[in-house]
């Protein structure tokens, strides 16, 4: 019981109070804000976003034994823990956030030190480095009391979350999704369905809850107006100048990802939306001076965000679409709050990542057209496997149906032993030369 | 004649400077190896050119290869991909495909009828296919840069080095030379090795019947007999291919 009120204090009082402190201390410092006039102006919203996802983190830290917590992947049907009150982390969220901090390295080094191949996944090695003890921005994540993975974004995660049940001794839930070539068969859909329902027994059997089937429709309704706005916040970019970069939208989807299914994540996104129809009212754009419109696939390269956006600004190219954060708004409409069960079935496993590749060639030239691209970077992810696979192959096809340019980069997207500076810059001048 | 403008290409194993003409013709040029100080070599080498063909400060110069962006001397600075497609379509005055094999990397690239780059490939980061690759093989065998035809002419037929990777293939070749395998069949194994690797990059941009060959390694004529028999294409070395980069720098400025 103390537990639980000391983390709905810290959800509700002292996290948000907590929060403000540090922005009135920020202010304080009266640190110049850094320029970047290659850049568009930052968004206002950004500072919300900075606020939840630090509430998420820091409420975390006092969520096990509180509330029961959920360790899940990115694709997984979290609308199915959210009745049961869980606190869920997505080790994949908290992955990115290393990287981005520049704090991956350590954690990559603890696994390997344990083990782990170096051709693991960054994400599953940063994740069990966290587990194994390592230091995370974070500060700490909560011990899981349930893990779930869904094999729709690769078959890694069945082997990462295996080990991870191995480790903090837990129920480990796997949603196999059958890899899709064309439609599923109706007997898929039921599978998948099977193991849902499956996942929400286990679940509540956890949470020692009884199943709350009124809160999931409550949940499902939630995560498809969520996935809906974030749609409409990708699709502002269809004006010109496109009033915000891929990069911005790598960092935005962070709420889409940890918080789907809730009212904080769909109020977020309308706040979102409003700013961005206002940019597009103003014409202002996410870079400076935008020439030539890109769309990038794959996973970004987290640690290197800034640096990229800025190399790409200062020569007019604006990286402003990308099948990787489009995946979060494809399958809104599967959703269905009259069949929940069956709409998370269908909606989870048309997952771009669990589609073959005549769907990806589909999806990447829809968006280039839709967003008229001129080019298209195909970010080759050591790290990840399913996503890279075929990349040149599309590269070649894309290039031939949309007249697009398109370029290799070969990176990761945590692992910074990956990047080859002299490498990387000599591929991105050139293809940048290459635009008349 | 009167120079026109300077190319620089500041390369991972050779430094090369050409001064051109007006038409694009080079009338002085300077290799060395690289140094470690690109920006104080660049001075030095352009002062070593024009002790060969004088020209005034005013000339523009054009700087390309991995140290181009340590040349403050340089107008303009462009990648090896654009700077050998603009002196290959200089010279041949067609569209096609290059492959320039550096001492770092190699890259294959597509030229358009207009000269344009209209795609390319790169190695990946390592110095697998790469004049490296050679350079450290070679120099295990003790075999000079000269002698690689007179080896290769003798051979038989061409040891197998299947691995790609330069510290595993140098270990195979090790294994090779301890199992009494002939000098020159290794010799002309690496090679047929080099050729597969490149022919791996490049095949899928080769839509024509002939690939030019630009960069150091085209002076090497067992390569470039290997690449004819495993791409089944014709091969045409460019005349100077070691400073089409620096040509192509050059005529960037002009």
């Amino acid at each position: 019981m103390i537990r639980r009120i000391r983390y709905e204090s810290m959800r509700l009082v002292e996290g948000p109070l907590l929060l403000k402190l540090q922005s009135f201390l920020i202010k304080r410092q009266k640190k110049k804000p850094e320029k970047y006039p290659e850049l568009g102006p930052p968004l206002k919203t950004e500072e919300r976003l900075r606020k939840m996802i630090s509430l998420h983190y820091l409420t975390g830290r006092y969520a096990d034994g509180a509330v029961p917590v959920a360790w899940a992947t990115s694709g997984a049907p979290v609308e199915i823990l959210r009745p049961l009150n869980y606190h869920v982390v997505y080790p994949e969220n908290h992955a990115a956030l290393c990287g981005a901090r520049h704090m991956a390295g350590p954690l990559l080094e603890l696994a390997e030190s344990r083990g782990y191949s170096p051709d693991l996944c960054g994400y599953a090695r940063c994740d069990l480095g966290t587990a194994f003890g390592g230091r995370t921005p974070a500060g700490r994540l909560p011990r899981p009391d349930l893990l779930v993975a869904c094999t729709n974004i690769c078959q890694t995660v069945f082997f990462w979350y295996r080990e991870l049940a191995r480790h903090f001794q837990v129920p480990l839930v796997l949603i196999d999704t059958p890899f899709l070539y064309g439609e599923p068969l109706p007997h898929q859909i039921s599978y998948i369905e099977a193991q849902l329902r499956t996942l929400a027994d286990v679940a509540s059997d956890v949470a020692r809850r009884p199943y709350d089937l009124e809160s999931l429709i409550r949940a499902t309704l939630l995560g498809m107006e969520g996935s809906l706005l974030w749609r409409q916040c990708l699709e502002t970019n269809k004006a010109k100048p496109a009033p915000w970069s891929a990069f911005d939208q790598f960092v935005h989807m962070a709420v889409i990802v940890a918080l789907r299914g809730t009212e904080e994540c769909n109020s977020y996104y309308r706040e979102l939306l409003d700013e961005l129809k206002d940019r597009v009212k103003r014409g202002i754009g996410g870079i400076a001076n935008e020439r030539h419109r890109l769309l990038w696939d794959n996973l970004p390269v987290w640690f290197k965000l800034r640096s990229l956006s800025g190399r790409l600004a200062s020569k007019g190219f604006h990286l402003m679409a990308s099948t990787y954060t489009n995946a979060w708004g494809e399958t809104a409409d599967l959703l269905n709050e009259t069949d929940p069960w069956r709409g998370m079935a269908k909606a989870y496993s048309h997952i771009y990542l669990n589609r073959d590749l005549p769907n990806k060639l589909r999806v990447m030239s829809q968006l280039v057209k839709l967003y008229e691209c001129d080019g298209v970077i195909l970010h080759s992810d050591r790290s990840c496997k399913p996503y890279s696979l075929g990349q040149i192959s599309l590269s070649e096809k894309v290039a031939q149906a949309c007249g697009a340019r398109t370029m290799l980069l070969e990176a990761d997207h945590i692992d910074t032993r990956a990047w080859v500076e002299g490498a990387v810059d000599t591929r991105l001048q050139a293809f940048m030369e290459s635009f008349k | 004649m009167k120079v026109a403008s300077a190319g620089i290409d500041a390369g991972s194993t050779v430094w090369k400077a050409v001064a051109i003409n007006s038409e694009g013709e080079i009338l002085a040029q300077v290799l060395e190896p690289t140094e470690t100080r690109i920006d104080e070599q660049t001075q030095k080498g352009l002062d070593a050119l024009k002790k060969k063909i004088p020209f005034n400060e005013g000339t523009p110069v054009g700087a390309t290869g991995y140290g181009r962006k340590l040349i403050s001397s340089a107008q303009k600075n462009l990648t090896e991909i654009s700077c050998h497609a603009r002196g290959c379509f200089h010279r041949v005055k067609s569209q096609g495909l290059l492959i320039d094999i550096g001492g770092q990397d190699t890259k294959a690239i597509r030229i358009g009828q207009d000269g344009s780059v209209l795609d390319f490939a790169m190695n990946e980061k390592c110095a697998a296919g790469t004049g490296r690759f050679l350079e450290v093989i070679l120099k295990r065998l003790g075999v000079s840069f000269d002698q690689v035809d007179l080896y290769a002419s003798r051979a038989r037929r061409a040891a197998s080095i299947s691995s790609t990777c330069t510290v595993f293939a140098e270990s195979e070749v090790i294994s090779l030379i301890s199992e009494g395998a002939p000098l020159e069949e290794i010799v002309l194994g690496i090679h047929t090795s080099l050729a597969k690797r490149i022919s791996a990059l490049a095949m899928r941009l080769a839509t024509w019947e002939k690939i030019y060959l630009s960069g150091g390694v085209a002076k090497n004529p067992v390569l470039v007999r290997a690449l004819a028999e495993v791409t089944g294409k014709k091969i045409e070395v460019l005349r100077d291919p070691q400073l089409i980069g620096a040509l192509g720098a050059a005529l960037s400025v002009l």
